[in-house]
């Protein structure tokens, strides 16, 4: 699956599409795959801030359990609703598959991640 | 592919979910050469087997096998294992691949107490194949001349398979009905190709080690290292059913017949969860901050699609209907005490 050039990524799977000062966040292909047939998602409550780096909710699959790590901090605005019925849905379109949008405190701090072709060369290191 | 106790092993092929609900639909196919085969022959024998195992192998008739402990002096598990009866005085132990080592070491220091029996580690001449599923049967039996129908349940025989010289198990660690192959290792590929190859038909699939734990999960069958270990023992473990208490004697016997006078203090029991979350192994089991137990083995089930466990708590909370919280990463969630299985195939 290729990486959308739309986006940014982190070394912990994370994406995050921007669009001003809004941004949606997912895990890509990569990590989906390694996590296998995910079960749970475990998201932040609207409202709450989150910090770059620091964990932000759960995920599971069936055998194991991962942090989210936020690629970038800000507030969250709001949850993907279908991930509390349809957590398969990470697996099938992981790259579609948003979780949570944030209003960003800090836009240009994106500038840091690594785009789709680094982070693709990280996945095959 | 991840390394296991010496080999790599895959964990899954096309998924863990799709593999556990091929095998609880239809079928799917194990390689789990991994696991240990000691044999033990002689004309001490069964003495043997009886000194070092906790079931009572003397009401095995040759070609039936049984669940068994192998014990400490304390009643606590070194391993779990299958004791087969091949022959009068010959019998084959099949153990968990990471305790083999540990356990012939163990059984040849026992049996020299026990008397003139030979312990051999021959695990190297056996892979082991499993089939299980529902159509476990319908898929194998075009490869064999042995009439699988014949073989009941725990009960084993000898023949071809894809004509490989094999023994055919009925057993297995699913909660399905199915066999397991002992194949000489050079004709392991050979009878895994050919199981592939006629059930390809029925949808049968490969299987990797995710779904054997999900699926013995739900037929609450026991794992070592998880739910049983050297520090639980077999009361303890709700297995007191593989306790040959009419036998003479056995290792760990006095400390569990003291345990069953006394009453146990904990006991493993199943939960479902109530609330959202995941109980994985190592949660502790709380209630109003208390540390009370811990959890043995979690999971979401793909089959029954539930949060389920086992976990060691205090017997005041071990009947079906208590009302348990597991912490789960800092968040007290509510759990219930179930009845096991979970999961009990329909004849």
């Amino acid at each position: 699956m290729p990486y959308p050039t739309d986006r940014k990524y982190t070394k912990d799977h994370e994406w995050i599409r921007l669009n001003g000062e809004i941004a949606e966040i997912g895990i890509t292909d990569f990590a989906q795959d390694q996590l296998g047939d995910v079960v749970f998602v475990e998201l932040p409550d609207v409202g709450r801030k989150i910090t770059a780096g620091e964990s932000f909710g759960s995920i599971e699959s069936v055998k194991a359990v991962s942090e989210l790590f936020a690629p970038m901090s800000g507030e969250v605005l709001e949850v993907n609703p279908a991930l509390k019925d349809h957590p398969e849905a990470v697996n099938a379109k992981p790259h579609e598959t948003w979780m949570v949008k944030v209003r960003l405190s800090d836009p240009q701090a994106a500038g840091s991640l690594l785009d789709s072709a680094q982070y693709e060369t990280l996945t095959h290191a | 592919m991840v390394p296991y106790a010496g080999w790599e092993m895959p964990v899954e092929y096309s998924g863990i979910s799709n593999e556990h609900l091929a095998v609880r639909t239809r079928a799917g196919v194990f390689d789990v050469s991994h696991m240990g085969e000691i044999e033990i022959a002689g004309k001490g024998a069964l003495e043997a087997v009886q000194r070092i195992s906790s079931n009572d192998a003397s009401t095995l008739k040759v070609g039936q096998a049984q669940y068994a402990g192998l014990l400490t002096h304390d009643g606590t598990f070194i391993d779990d294992l299958l004791v087969y009866r091949m022959g009068p005085s010959h019998f084959m132990l099949v153990v968990n691949a990471a305790n083999t080592a540990k356990d012939v070491a163990w059984i040849s220091e026992q049996v020299k107490v026990a008397g003139d029996a030979a312990v051999v580690d021959s695990s190297s001449r056996y892979a082991l194949i499993a089939i299980q599923g529902p159509a476990a049967r319908e898929v194998l039996q075009p490869l064999t001349g042995v009439e699988l129908s014949d073989i009941r349940y725990y009960w084993f025989s000898y023949g071809e398979v894809a004509s490989a010289r094999v023994t055919i198990s009925r057993t297995g660690y699913t909660g399905e009905d199915g066999y397991e192959i002992f194949v000489p290792p050079n004709m392991a590929d050979r009878v895994w190709q050919a199981l592939i190859e006629s059930g390809r038909h029925a949808d049968v699939i490969p299987c990797g080690l995710g779904a054997r734990d999900t699926l013995r999960l739900e037929a609450a069958m026991r794992l070592y290292g998880n739910d049983i270990d050297e520090s639980t023992t077999v009361l303890e473990a709700g297995l007191g059913w593989t306790i040959g208490w009419k036998k003479v004697d056995f290792i760990g016997r006095d400390r569990l017949l003291e345990q069953k006078e006394r009453g146990l203090a904990r006991t493993l029991v199943g939960f479902e969860m109530l609330e959202r979350g995941i109980a994985r192994q190592g949660y502790a089991v709380v209630s109003d901050g208390q540390h009370l137990g811990h959890v043995t083995s979690g999971t979401q089930t793909p089959f029954l699609k539930k949060a389920i466990g086992m976990a060691y708590v205090p017997m005041a909370l071990s009947a079906p209907g208590s009302s348990i919280d597991i912490d789960v990463r800092g968040r007290a969630t509510k759990a219930q005490v179930v009845p096991l299985p979970f999961y009990k195939r329909v004849e």
